[in-house]
């Protein structure tokens, strides 16, 4: 464990380098949050019936996921790990004497949460202090805010969880642009990055509910914004516990599956 | 002009090389701005209408839009990935040869896979025509063609812009983004759903309005009078390229070599 812990220091360290590129993206993902929120608010205008969630709580769940970006985006990817297995020298990886997966793992999370560390504060204080209707509100109580963070962090495992298998399968690919496309558009739809899961048509949504996918960032942003209540929220950790188990241990045997069948050709 | 098509013609046969590749990425490119307009489509399913404006014509909007972007990143890949020519400093190889430099850079990289992501606009375009009502004209079609030319225009525009900015920065700058990629997004709705600030802006500093908003009221039938005047927009945007290429050559006048 201490290992891995290192790893993840010295990656958090390293990814927090990059503050000019950081800041150029939170350049970009608030003007994108923009154009968004001021679409659905055309939408919204002329809406007749019910609709399944408030323009309200459609914001914080926009900003949120703007600032948190890199939890949603399996796009968002290491290049040197695919480097690594295209080109064979994975043959260093494995003379580590440390599990692999738990290795890429560390690596992995540290990525995304540098990344984040740098991107959200500033997103999330600018939109706090927006004019109304765009800005970001706090919850409504701190157990709410208590169940977002636990859902948030719990949804990053996850979403790592989730970007482990491309890299797994590139193993039997050899090309990492095949299986991070078909992951990060499928992903990225059923996690509500194109549109917001509530808005979805109703086979759709059940769709998303049965996939992982959901569970990484929607989940946490509509508990975030109360449109999930308390006790479902309760219920939805549970269940990101669940995935996340499920998905650790199928990694684990996808992972050792391939590492038995790899070929590292000499050069 | 001819060394021009010979290097996309170099290009086309060192892509095809690798054929398999190719083939993929192209689907793949194919799908990125499917599950976009899979979610557009999926709102109006719920909201049936966004202020007035109906899906096919919004879904015309979306790809003629897109129609562009794509015909841009294909053939002005090389401003897009000039800050690499910079940082190496193989522009000095540039200069020194007897031709332009701008034709020099455009040619310098092609990226053909996008033909995926044209092609995905293109039936999204045949649907939105195909369901639209339009009391068809000689004009209204010039108009069509007009509004798909001045995109390329204005996306390649600003790929220039952006390429000059790296003979002061030598990095690229990653800012240019939201005007390509954000532009893209905002303007695959109509633009008068936006904000006042934001519709202005984006049709008189950056004429985005005039790509696809303007030309399509008349397209629709939605204003009933000075339609010559919004038929023409489009020519009134393709200027913007004239002071991108005036900006160009002040920065290739100023340019100085990282010395690698």
């Amino acid at each position: 464990m201490r290992v891995y812990r290192s790893v993840l220091k010295l990656r958090l360290v390293n990814g927090l380098q990059y503050r000019t590129a950081a800041l150029a993206g939170v350049a970009t993902q608030f003007f994108w949050g923009f154009i968004i929120i001021m679409v659905f608010e055309a939408f919204y205008e002329h809406a007749a019936q019910h609709l399944p969630i408030s323009l309200k709580e459609l914001i914080q769940y926009i900003w949120l996921q703007q600032a948190f970006l890199v939890f949603v985006t399996i796009w968002f990817r290491d290049n040197e790990l695919f480097e690594l297995i295209t080109s064979g020298n994975i043959a260093y990886e494995l003379c580590r004497p440390c599990g692999l997966y738990g290795f890429w793992y560390a690596k992995l999370l540290a990525q995304r949460l540098s990344s984040a560390i740098l991107r959200c504060f500033p997103i999330l204080m600018v939109a706090y202090f927006l004019p109304r209707p765009y800005n970001l509100i706090l919850p409504s109580n701190f157990e709410t805010f208590l169940l977002f963070l636990m859902g948030l962090l719990l949804g990053l495992f996850l979403l790592v969880a989730i970007s482990m298998f491309v890299y797994i399968s590139v193993f039997m690919t050899m090309s990492p642009m095949g299986s991070l496309l078909v992951f990060s558009v499928l992903g990225e739809f059923f996690a509500g990055l194109v549109i917001p899961i509530p808005l979805m048509p109703d086979w759709l949504q059940k769709l998303a509910m049965v996939l992982p996918f959901r569970w990484t960032a929607d989940f946490p942003f509509r508990v975030y914004s109360g449109h999930i209540p308390e006790q479902e929220a309760m219920i939805g950790i549970a269940i990101q516990l669940g995935y996340l188990a499920a998905l650790i241990w199928l990694g684990r045997i996808a992972l050792n599956g391939a590492l038995r069948r790899v070929v590292v050709q000499g050069g | 002009m001819k060394l021009y098509w010979k290097c996309l013609l170099i290009h086309l046969k060192s892509q095809m090389q690798y054929r398999t590749s190719f083939w993929l990425l192209s689907l793949g490119q194919f799908f990125i701005p499917f599950s976009v307009f899979a979610g557009l489509y999926f709102l109006f399913e719920r909201f049936g209408q966004i202020k007035g404006w109906q899906f096919y014509e919004v879904a015309l909007c979306f790809s003629i839009i897109h129609m562009s972007f794509s015909i841009s990143e294909c053939f002005a890949r090389g401003f897009d990935m000039f800050s690499s020519l910079v940082r190496k400093g193989d522009f000095d190889r540039l200069l020194v040869r007897p031709r332009s430099t701008f034709v020099q850079v455009l040619g310098s990289q092609f990226e053909f896979t996008r033909v995926g992501r044209m092609l995905q606009s293109l039936i999204v375009f045949i649907w939105a025509l195909a369901n639209l009502s339009i009391e068809w004209s000689l004009l209204k079609a010039a108009t069509l063609g007009l509004m798909i030319a001045s995109g390329v225009l204005l996306f390649t525009g600003i790929y220039i812009l952006a390429a000059t900015m790296c003979f002061w920065t030598v990095q690229g700058l990653e800012v240019a983004n939201i005007f390509t990629d954000g532009g893209r997004e905002m303007a695959q709705y109509p633009l008068n759903i936006y904000q006042k600030w934001v519709t202005r802006f984006f049709t008189y500093v950056i004429p985005f309005g005039t790509v696809n908003y303007i030309p399509l009221l008349y397209l629709l039938g939605k204003i009933n009078r000075h339609e010559l005047l919004y038929m023409l927009t489009p020519l009134a945007g393709s200027l913007f390229i004239l002071p991108c290429l005036a900006v160009w050559q002040f920065g290739v006048r100023h340019y100085r070599s990282t010395g690698s």
